[in-house]
C-alpha cells in the first residue's frame, strides 16, 4: 500500500478529462473516448485492449451498483513512462466489505463477479475506496509500455 | 431501433458482428437467436466477431448464453475470428467462454459446425426436416 501511494506521488497529471456515465447508451462512447487518449500516447494494441476492456468492467459496476457518476481520464506520466489513469467515482451505497468484493466469483448481482479481480489483473495500478452510505471510487492506471 | 442481422445459410444461422455492441443490442440478438433457432431447426450457429475489438464480462456472458440455449435446443455455437489482443484481455479478466466453440475464421468455424452435427447431405437441403421434432416447448 504505502509503495503504490509513492508511487502515485510522483505521477504527473498531463490532462484531465471528466465524463459523465448516466446511462447505459454512455459507455460505448466513453470507451471510445479512452481509446483515442490511448492512441494519442501509442498505447500498444493489447495493453489498449486490456486498459478499454478493465474500463468497462468498472464503469458498469459504476451504472449497476453505484447508480452512475462521474468518471475522470488523464494522460499522466511518471519519468519517461506515460499512461493513462482512470478515476471511476459514484455516490452510490458503497461496498461494505472490499476484500470480498475483490475475490473472484464474488458478486451481490447474480453474475460472475469478475469485474473487480479481472480489472485488477488487466492494468498496472489499481486503488479502491468505498464508504458505505457515501460512495466508491476506483482509480486504475495502465501504463503505454506497461 | 437497430439489430444485428442473423443470416440463414442451410442448417446454420450466420451473425456477423460488425460494430462494438451496447448492451440492449447484444441482448436483443441473445433473443433472436434463441427464437430463430427454435423457429427454423438450426443445428450450428456461427457468430464472427472479427470485428469486435472488446469483450467484457457483459458481452462474454452474452456469447455464453448464446451457446447454452443454443444447446438446448440441439444447436451448437462457433465463435470465430476473435482477435488475438481480445484473446490475450479474455485470459487475463478469467473470463471462460463456456458453452461455445471456437475457430480461427468463418471457414473453419464452419467445418467445425459439420463436424460437430455430423451433416447429412440431404439436410443441406431442407434443414427442418428433422430438427422440430427435437424441439419442446
Ligand atoms: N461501484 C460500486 N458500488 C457498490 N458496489 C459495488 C460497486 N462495484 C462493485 N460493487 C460490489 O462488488 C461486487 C463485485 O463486483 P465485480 O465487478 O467483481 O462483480 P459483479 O459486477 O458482481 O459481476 P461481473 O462484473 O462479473 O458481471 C459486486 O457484486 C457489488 O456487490
Ligand atoms: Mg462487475
Amino acid at each position: 500500500m504505502k509503495r503504490i501511494l509513492k508511487m502515485i506521488a510522483t505521477i504527473i497529471s498531463l490532462n484531465k478529462d471528466p465524463m459523465p456515465v448516466a446511462r447505459e447508451q454512455d459507455v460505448v462512447p466513453f470507451r471510445n473516448r479512452v481509446k483515442e487518449y490511448a492512441v494519442k500516447i501509442k498505447m500498444g494494441l493489447v495493453n489498449q485492449t486490456k486498459l478499454i476492456t478493465a474500463a468497462s468492467e468498472l464503469v458498469r459496476n459504476m451504472l449497476r451498483y453505484g447508480g452512475g457518476g462521474e468518471v475522470l481520464i488523464e494522460v499522466v506520466s511518471r519519468g519517461r513512462d506515460s499512461g493513462i489513469r482512470l478515476t471511476f467515482k459514484d455516490d452510490g451505497p458503497g461496498i461494505p466489505d472490499i476484500s470480498l468484493a475483490l475475490k473472484d466469483g464474488y458478486s451481490t448481482g447474480k453474475s460472475l463477479g469478475l469485474g473487480l479481480p479481472g480489472t485488477k489483473r488487466l492494468v498496472n495500478e489499481f486503488d479502491i475506496k468505498s464508504e458505505v452510505g457515501k460512495g466508491t471510487k476506483v482509480t486504475i492506471i495502465k501504463w503505454a509500455n506497461g | 431501433m437497430d439489430r444485428i442481422p442473423i443470416l440463414r445459410m442451410g442448417p446454420f444461422l450466420l451473425v456477423t458482428i460488425q460494430v462494438d455492441l451496447y448492451d440492449r443490442l447484444a441482448l436483443d440478438l441473445e433473443a433472436d437467436l434463441v427464437k430463430m433457432v427454435s423457429k427454423t431447426g438450426a443445428q450450428g450457429i456461427l457468430i464472427d466477431i472479427s470485428a469486435v475489438s472488446i469483450v467484457d464480462s457483459f458481452m462474454g456472458r452474452i456469447i455464453g448464453n448464446i451457446g447454452v440455449m443454443a444447446k438446448l435446443l440441439d444447436a451448437e455455437t462457433v465463435v470465430v475470428g476473435m482477435q488475438p489482443a481480445v484473446a490475450i484481455t479474455l485470459v487475463e479478466l478469467g473470463l471462460p467462454l463456456k458453452g461455445v466453440f471456437t475457430a480461427l475464421n468463418v471457414e473453419r468455424g464452419m467445418d467445425l459446425l459439420k463436424s460437430k452435427i455430423q451433416l447429412f447431405e440431404q439436410d443441406e437441403t431442407d434443414p427442418e426436416n428433422d430438427s422440430d421434432d427435437h424441439i419442446t416447448e
